[in-house]
């Protein structure tokens, strides 16, 4: 049963390498992607950090500050 | 309309999605691979061979609609001045992309035990080169303008001359004489050549690579909203 599903009838090469390629490509891009995220969301928690008093209120006053900052906290 | 999708109201949901899309997209394709290696019948003439079908056409299905939609948000972005719409399709583009890729590459490795060649200057293969030109013009423009104004210009002009490739990628196969097999679905009837013991693992493949592009134009999506609230920060 085993050798019949990594031989695929001789074709085995083919599709393995087919379907390896696709997954491949899935895992890269995912891992690209997540670590392009969470570098800008380090970038923002490092720049929400350097504001003064007056300006992180002003920040912390938008929704969506407040969602990413708590987002970044989870990385 | 567009004020119920203004990126500040929708990235409590954004931020939070790609989790269980994660979560979905794993169970999905399990199944699909278990359908598609496993329990799917291999093919009278093709043998197991055509169980590359079950990555090759999503794959290519996804990046055409992905292209064809980067177009619709081009067109959208220049009629109600929208800079979201061009936030979305930047998103979308990095999977697109790759979908293209896929389908390349897999073709290629389908081709040589169908056809007796990894690669032919046919149609449909010839087009779907062109169209990964085009997508990798526009995620280059992206990296190259600095102008805001001059980037959505650029890559909307990318994205709607390249959309006129995609009704010739997809018509080709009856257009011209080519190596490549004619659609054996068709979404406007109901005769299709495929047996449903390989439209099933087609579907379930198809739905993980949908799921897999949603996730991707997700965390895309929060990475360039919180640049663009990164420049906010600047400015205060």
């Amino acid at each position: 049963m085993i050798n019949e599903i990594i031989s695929m009838n001789g074709y085995g090469a083919y599709v393995w390498s087919a379907f390896s390629f696709t997954l491949i490509s899935f895992t890269a891009l995912y891992f690209v992607t997540k670590l392009q995220l969470s570098k800008e969301q380090k970038r923002f928690a490092s720049k929400f950090g350097s504001l003064n008093v007056e300006k992180a209120r002003a920040a912390r006053s938008q929704n969506i500050n407040r969602e990413i900052l708590s987002n970044t906290s989870n990385i | 309309m567009f004020k119920y999708f203004e990126p500040n109201k929708i990235f409590a949901i954004t931020s939070k999605a790609p989790k269980y899309v994660l979560f979905l997209f794993i169970i999905v394709l399990t199944i699909g691979l278990t359908e598609a290696l496993i329990l799917s019948p291999e093919d009278y003439k093709q043998s197991d061979a055509v169980r590359i079908m079950y990555v090759h056409v999503p794959a290519a299905w996804i990046s055409l609609g992905i292209f064809t939609s980067l177009a619709f948000l081009s067109v959208g972005s220049f009629v109600f001045k929208n800079k979201n719409f061009a936030l979305i399709a930047k998103s979308l583009a990095p999977s697109g992309f790759i979908f293209n890729i896929i389908a390349l590459v897999t073709g290629s490795i389908w081709g040589k035990p169908t056809w007796g060649t990894w690669w032919a200057w046919d149609a449909r293969i010839t087009s779907m080169l062109i169209l990964a030109l085009f997508y990798g013009m526009y995620l280059l423009a992206w990296r190259i303008y600095e102008d805001k104004e001059q980037v959505i210009k650029v890559t909307s002009l990318i994205a709607i001359l390249g959309v006129v490739n995609v009704p010739i990628i997809k018509f080709s196969v009856d257009w011209w004489n080519t190596l490549h097999q004619p659609a054996s679905i068709n979404i406007l009837s109901t005769n299709t050549a495929i047996h449903p013991s390989m439209l099933v693992p087609l579907g379930i493949m198809t739905a993980a690579f949908a799921l897999f592009s949603l996730l991707i134009f997700l965390m895309k999506y929060n990475t360039e909203l919180i640049k663009v609230k990164n420049k906010g920060l600047d400015r205060l």
